[in-house]
Order: C-alpha cells, then structure tokens, then sequence
C-alpha cells in the first residue's frame, strides 16, 4: 500500500460570512504523506501571503528532502528523529523567509501565521504546530485534541486562572502567544504518534473550532466517516450557519489501510511486485 | 473597554473604567473605588483585568462580596454582572464587540512576553512586575522588529481595537507558563458530553420539528424524530444519506454507496437538497416521508 492509496484525505477552505477574503491557506501532498494548514495574519492581505509562504514552502521542502521509502532504510527510530529534523528546518526556512520579507516590504510588516504540519510515514505521524490552529483525532468513537494551543486562554487554562466553561465566554480568544514569521527565530512544537487504522485526523483554524463545539465536531466525524468529503463540506457549513465570523478552514485525513513500510526480505519481494 | 457603575439605593454615584489590570475597591483612601462606608473593609475586593477578561476576587472581607446575589470568592465578570459590597452595588458593562467591528476585533493577534526567560512567579500573583506581557497588533510591529524581544514592556503595547482604545497599558499580570504538558498524551476532551449551546444562536425562531416515516419494508410505519443536528438513514456498505438540520431547514445529502437515494423520484446526485414538507425518499429499497410535526 502507499500512502496515497492508504490514506483518504479532504480539504475544504472558506472565508466564512464576515470576511472578504481568506487568509487561511491548506495544503496536501498526499504522495509523501503531507497534510500542511495555516490561518494567516496581519494587515491589509499581508495574512494570505504568510500563510501562503508557509504551506508552499514548507511542503515544497519536505518534498525535496523527505523520501517516505527512505523510512525502509532508515529504520523506524530514525526517521522519527528525521521527520522531526526537517520539518523544523522547513519550519525555520520559511519563518526566515516570512520575516525578510515583511522587513523588506512595507505592506507586509509584520504579517505572521499559525501552522499545523502532519506528516506520515510508516503508521506514524509527525506533528508540528504553532499557534492555534488544531489538530484533532477520532479514534473509535473518541475525539481528542493532539494540539495544545499557543495562546493566552491555554495559559489561563493551564495555571487555573479560568475554568473550561469560563473559557468558553472569554473574550480573548483570538491572542496566540506563538506565530510563524513575526520574530527571527521561532519555536515549533513537534511531537511524534503512533497510527491506527481507522483514525480520523482533522486539521482545522480557529474559524472551525471557535464556532463549532468539539462535541458537534465528532459527532461529525463520527456519522459522516465514510465520506471524508462531505465531512469536510458539513464542518464548514456548521461554521457558517453558527456565524462564520472567521476563515474556516479544514483538512481530514482518514487511515482506511496499514501504512506500515515493508520489512524482511519476503515483504521487500512482495513489495516490488505491487 | 469594560466599566463599572457605582450605585447605593438605585442612585448612581460614579462611573469607574476599567483601565487598569488590577482595580482596587475598599473602604480606605487609597482604593481606585473607594466606599466610605463602615461596612466595607479597609481593602474589600479587588478587579482583574486581563484584555478583555475581568475577574473580581474577594480579599478576605469581614462582610463579603456577593455577585448577582450569591456570595463569591472570585468571579469571572459577564456583562450586567451585579457586584454588591454592603449595600452598594456595582454594576459591570463589558460591551460586546457590535456586528460592524466584530470582523476587526476578532482578528487573531500575537501577544508577546518579553520577560518569557524570567523564573515564573510561583502562583498567578496579582502584581505586574514579573512577567508583562504586551500585546501589540501585527499591524503596529513594524518599529518592534529589529530587536523584538529587547523591547520594554511599555514601549508601544496599544490595544489594536475598534471601541476606543484605552491608553496603551503593560498588559495584565499573565498567569505563569504552563507546567509541560505530557507530549505524547494528548488530552481527552474536556466534556465528553457537552452540553452548552452552539456559540451563537440561529437568528430567527428555532427550527420546526421534524420526522421521517417510513412507508415500505419490515420497519413500516416506525418514526425517526430529526432532533439531532445530523440524522444518517439507509443501510451503512450499500446506500447512506444524512439528513442535516440547519437553521434554514432540513437538507439531505448522499453519503456513500454506488448509487444515490432518489428524492421525489429523481436521484439526488452529489448535492445536498432542501425537504419540504411530505418529500418522498427512497433508500436502500425502502420509502420514506419526510414531514413537519403538526
């Protein structure tokens, strides 16, 4: 199996009821197992350009550096730590360039974006993120939140200041405490899991999960598993009919088959004849 | 910006903005409020205020603070919260952002903490003068670039928002960093069961019930209430459909199987359709009505 034929994955992308244009910016390799979301800001357009920045040129990189048959060579040990290594160097690269070029160009000062990376290989999957933007999974008929926010109300959340329920009222929800491109250097998140067949893995700005409960998120997931597609579609519509106040953006990613890379001879023979 | 109006007997005495992260009310001179009433203790009650957020917290008062008629220790304030210390009220206005600029002040903005490599304070300690953190629109980044962490707290923190922005302030005193979560854990979700209502209410009066009958087969006459927010139908492998409850009515969608449910007849294609009232679906071999609850 590779991993486009393992792995079902649907996007969708909307600029919601109040903006006028979306600054979010998705994108997928699915031939190298690369799922890549950002929710843009900053002035002007200047928040479309950095989330733009940051898919293409994180996702153009990993496909240069990042062979997903090198993970048979490499062994599984080491390419965890090689999918971790370069995506932080994919990471810093386009921080790096996000930051030149708002330092060179006016418009763009001080354009920032959140990002969430996932990248699977071998029944694993790495995960790096800044920001608020989410990764969620769906695992049975559980959903938990693998991403924990960089921002004020996880904070708050974390020291106790504020309750769950309390958060939901604040009204500093939009403060993240970590962006790409705002600063010379940036710090990433990345972490490394394990897979199942049967995992659902959703992608998602803050458009989503502001507006829509997580608990109408996996009853979502859960009803419309079948259909990564129309999934996306009634995530997004749900954004929109509570509001839509934000760009809405999501990317699912469902584990239909074992995406495990052949070992021993017998599955390496096996494997050439597919 | 949030405010607080001072009344005793339904008199309104002053009017106190919020300004500061930390708002003091009390019986002595030194109080941002002061209440010059026996009943009040030297240093009552204290207000915090983080951005948006305001808390108030009791600072061991002999006789209490009550908010909207039960005692607290420390509260999160809402809009019209009702703070009585004694007989004095303080009613709390934290005007929601109105529709027009509620696009610009939800923008996502970065906070920065440029005391980030400071030892944390121990526990989140009301006074500032640990961690401050500002908070500046990317917009105004600009000047902050070429040294962004060498920055003074006050330099430039403004409060990129639409309804008039307070003076720029060192923001609130922020809590202090989060313990490191365990990575490769993540959490289960907070409520499994959630209960709290969508984020914002449909406009309009809520949708009328509906339900589905079935016309044909083994389960004809049964009835299906369309109560949740997505009700699937058919038979999952062969031929599915979801029914979706939207504020603008009940819609249904092909989910999966190599042919589609017909609607009325015709076959519904890839697109999500409105039912109206005594539509005919077949599914699966088996006839259904849609209909409105008399």
């Amino acid at each position: 199996m590779t991993l486009s034929q393992s792995l079902q994955s649907a996007s969708l992308t909307d600029p919601g009821r109040v903006r006028d244009h979306n600054e979010d910016c998705i994108e997928s390799r699915p031939d190298i197992g690369l799922y890549v979301l950002a929710d843009g800001m900053g002035g002007y357009n200047a928040g479309e350009v950095a989330s733009g920045m940051a898919t293409s040129l994180i996702s153009d990189g990993l496909q240069e550096t990042w062979n997903p048959r090198e993970s048979e060579r490499l062994g599984r040990d080491q390419a965890k730590a090689d999918t971790e290594r370069l995506i932080a160097e994919q990471i810093a690269r386009a921080n790096n360039a996000i930051f030149t070029t708002s330092q060179n160009n006016p418009e763009c000062a001080g354009m920032g974006t959140t990002l969430v990376v996932t990248l699977f290989f071998d029944n694993f999957m790495t995960v790096a993120h800044i920001g608020d933007s989410r990764l969620y999974r769906l695992r049975g008929d559980a959903m938990e939140q693998i991403t924990r926010d960089h921002s004020l109300l996880q904070e708050q959340l974390d020291s106790g200041l504020i309750t769950p329920e309390e958060a939901k009222l604040s009204q500093n929800k939009n403060l993240v405490t970590r962006a790409l491109g705002i600063d010379p250097t940036v710090e990433p998140e990345i972490h490394v899991y394990e897979t199942q067949v049967g995992d659902s893995y959703l992608l998602c700005s803050d458009g989503l999960s502001d507006m829509v409960e997580d608990e109408e998120i996996r009853l979502t997931l859960i009803t419309l598993r079948s259909n990564p597609n129309l999934t996306v579609q009634q995530l997004v519509q749900a954004a929109n009919d509570n509001g839509g106040r934000d760009n809405i953006s999501a990317v699912l990613i469902r584990v239909a088959e074992p995406f495990g890379v052949p070992r021993g001879w017998v599955a390496r023979l096996k494997a050439l004849f597919r | 910006m949030a405010k607080l109006i001072l009344s005793v007997d339904g008199q309104v005495l002053k009017e106190h903005q919020l300004t500061k992260e930390r708002t003091l009310i009390g019986r002595k001179a030194h109080n941002d409020i002061q209440i010059d009433n026996l009943a009040v203790s030297g240093e009552h009650a204290a207000i915090i205020t983080i951005l948006n957020d305001s808390f108030i917290e009791d600072l061991g008062s002999t006789n209490g603070t009550m908010v909207n008629g039960k005692p607290v220790k420390k509260h999160f304030l809402q809009n019209n919260d009702v703070v009585e210390i004694g007989k004095h009220k303080l009613k709390y206005f934290n005007d929601a952002p109105t529709a027009a600029t509620a696009a610009d002040f939800e923008k996502t903005m970065i906070i920065r903490n440029p005391a980030k490599a400071a030892p944390p304070p121990p526990k989140p300690a009301p006074e500032a003068s640990d961690t401050q953190t500002n908070l500046k629109p990317l917009a105004a980044e600009q000047t902050a670039t070429k040294a962004p962490e060498a920055k003074p707290a006050a330099a430039e923190p403004t409060m990129n928002v639409n309804t008039s922005p307070p003076e720029p302030k060192p923001m609130a005193p922020p809590p202090p960093p989060p313990p490191a979560p365990p990575p490769q854990q993540p959490k289960p979700m907070a409520q499994p069961g959630a209960s709290a209502p969508p984020p914002r209410a449909p406009d309009g009066t809520p949708l009328r019930e509906a339900v589905i009958q079935v016309l044909s087969g083994a389960a004809a006459g049964r009835t299906l209430d369309l109560t949740k927010n997505l009700t699937t139908i058919g038979k999952p492998g062969l031929q599915v459909a979801v029914i979706t409850k939207r504020p603008n009515g009940y819609f249904i969608t092909h989910v999966e199987g190599a042919t589609y449910p017909t609607l009325n007849g015709a076959s519904l294609g890839a697109q999500a359709h409105a039912l109206s009232d005594h539509d005919l679906i077949e599914i699966a071999g088996v006839k259904m009505e849609f209909f409105y609850k008399p």
